[in-house]
């Protein structure tokens, strides 16, 4: 009766936070619309197809995991400041079903943003890539998940909106700008180079940079995909343990 | 008179540190089973740190909280206990009845429980509106239904009847005093003393510490007083009202 997980409860915690998210339109709108909108501009300013191919398909996997963070965060921490996750800890509610509920919400949403910007990359952009497309939305889905799971950990340490979207320049900035979007990961310093091991994003980027190369799965996709799962999973753990039901007496 | 009722709620020499100061200090009290009673006091005497003790969501420095014979915060008193927030705790997004029907299926209830409290606290013609269109009492009154979805054994009501016009508070009060009729234990805080009047029983609490434990004309009778708004003033700063710092 106090499992780790309820699924019906973790389905309608899901369910909720969709319909939140359905409630507000223009988010809905801007999560589906403003990476590919970005992705075409990227395309115009690069001019150049080969460039495209690359730069073009790393941005495909890092658009899930910057909007989900941020949207996860945010969500989150609505529930922490508006009383409501107090009062859901007082239910037979566990940790984990809010959690994954909120995971599963964001997976949905992900999925919706990930197939427009995919369609639009190879359908109209002309994206090409000689591995296939659904490993492209796999690692998509992947780096999404883990932005969803990176959010809702970040919202533990975050009393503000303000705090919490200022995450996005101190977490996720980095990461993009050592990832090997813009210098490649060989080229760095060692140190930076070292520090960029320590980034999942890095490995999104590798997995659809070696699906941009070869149209086989090599053993630095897997690893790559492994590893996108397991922080995700080490970084929903450390969400639910930094959720306390009691606030401590001190 | 009757046997008396069994104990749903009781606190033994119970401290909590908030903030490096004790909220609560060797709070020692009883809430009787299936009876309305009252928790009340100025502001920040602590009356939402002994509900939220109550519900399991304080960690304690001292003494002990047991509800229904098990320890406040045990996980089979999540099904038992329900608890309304001073500040209605429900989704402004979302409509009255995506919030009742939410969480009536955090108890594996469906959609005509969550129906039934929305119909309980007089929201049908509200149900589908979203609760950030609503007025405040209308929103607490949200709120108390996401809470009596799962007809809790005890409900612990923080201010539940704030903003709420006089005819309203009358209906929520005579629900309160069915549902303690139907057995039903409440816990209610108010710094209303007509509320007060309402009560099986009262609590009152000042800087953490318990200053009364009574019936209401037990109350009026032990500080001289007629009324229960004098007989408050007495209790609280018996200097007189002079003697509080804020002009009232």
């Amino acid at each position: 009766m106090t499992g780790l997980l309820d699924v019906p409860v973790t389905l309608a915690t899901a369910g909720r936070v969709l319909a939140q998210l359905r409630a507000d339109r223009r988010t809905v709108a801007m999560l589906l619309v403003v990476p590919s909108a970005l992705l075409a501009v990227t395309k115009q300013a690069l001019d150049s197809r080969t460039l495209f191919d690359q730069v073009g398909l790393s941005l495909v996997g890092i658009f899930p995991l910057t909007t989900m963070f941020l949207v996860t965060s945010v969500a989150m921490l609505r529930e922490r400041t508006s009383g409501t996750l107090e009062r859901l800890l007082t239910t037979p509610m566990t940790k984990l079903d809010l959690l994954l509920g909120y995971g599963l919400a964001f997976s949905v949403a992900a999925t919706a943003q990930t197939l427009v910007v995919v369609a639009i990359a190879y359908g109209l952009l002309g994206l090409q890539t000689p591995g296939s497309r659904a490993f492209v939305v796999a690692v998509a889905l992947l780096s999404a998940l883990l932005g969803t799971s990176l959010g809702l950990l970040a919202s533990a340490f975050a009393t503000s909106e303000f705090q919490a979207v200022q995450f996005l320049p101190a977490v996720i900035l980095p990461r993009t700008l050592l990832g090997g979007l813009f210098v490649s990961r060989e080229a760095l310093p060692d140190w930076l180079h070292a520090l960029s091991d320590l980034m999942p994003l890095s490995y999104a980027i590798e997995a659809l940079q070696e699906v941009g190369r070869r149209s086989i799965i090599t053993v630095t996709l897997l690893h790559d995909l492994a590893v996108l799962v397991g922080v995700t999973l080490v970084a929903l753990v450390a969400a639910a343990a930094s959720l306390r039901r009691r606030t401590p007496s001190a | 008179m009757a046997a008396p009722p069994a104990v749903a709620i009781r606190a033994t020499r119970l401290g909590v540190v908030l903030g490096g100061r004790w909220v609560l200090q060797d709070l020692g009290f009883t809430v009787p089973a299936g009876r309305v009673t009252g928790l009340l006091g100025p502001s920040d005497g602590g009356k939402t740190t002994v509900m939220r003790c109550i519900v399991g969501v304080q960690e304690l420095a001292a003494g002990d909280v047991e509800v229904l014979g098990a320890p406040a915060g045990t996980p089979r008193l999540r099904r038992q206990v329900g608890y309304t927030t001073q500040s209605a705790a429900v989704y402004g997004d979302l409509t009255v009845r995506a919030n009742a029907r939410y969480f009536a299926a955090l108890y594996g209830l469906g959609a005509p429980a969550a129906d039934r409290a929305v119909g309980e606290v007089g929201l049908t013609a509200f149900r589908d509106r979203r609760v950030d269109t609503l007025s405040g009492g209308q929103r607490a009154r949200a709120s108390l239904a996401c809470a009596l979805v799962a007809r809790p054994r005890v409900l612990v009501l923080d201010e539940p009847t704030v903003g709420l016009d006089p005819l309203l508070r009358h209906e929520l009060w005579a629900h309160f005093h069915a549902l303690a009729a139907a057995g039903t234990t409440l816990l209610v805080s108010s710094h209303v003393m007509d509320e007060a009047a309402r009560c099986d029983r009262l609590l009152v609490l000042r800087d953490g510490r318990l200053l009364l434990d009574d019936t209401p004309s037990g109350f009026r009778i032990r500080t001289g007083a007629d009324d229960l708004d004098e007989a408050f003033l007495r209790l609280v700063c018996p200097g007189g009202p002079r003697a509080t710092a804020d002009p009232a």
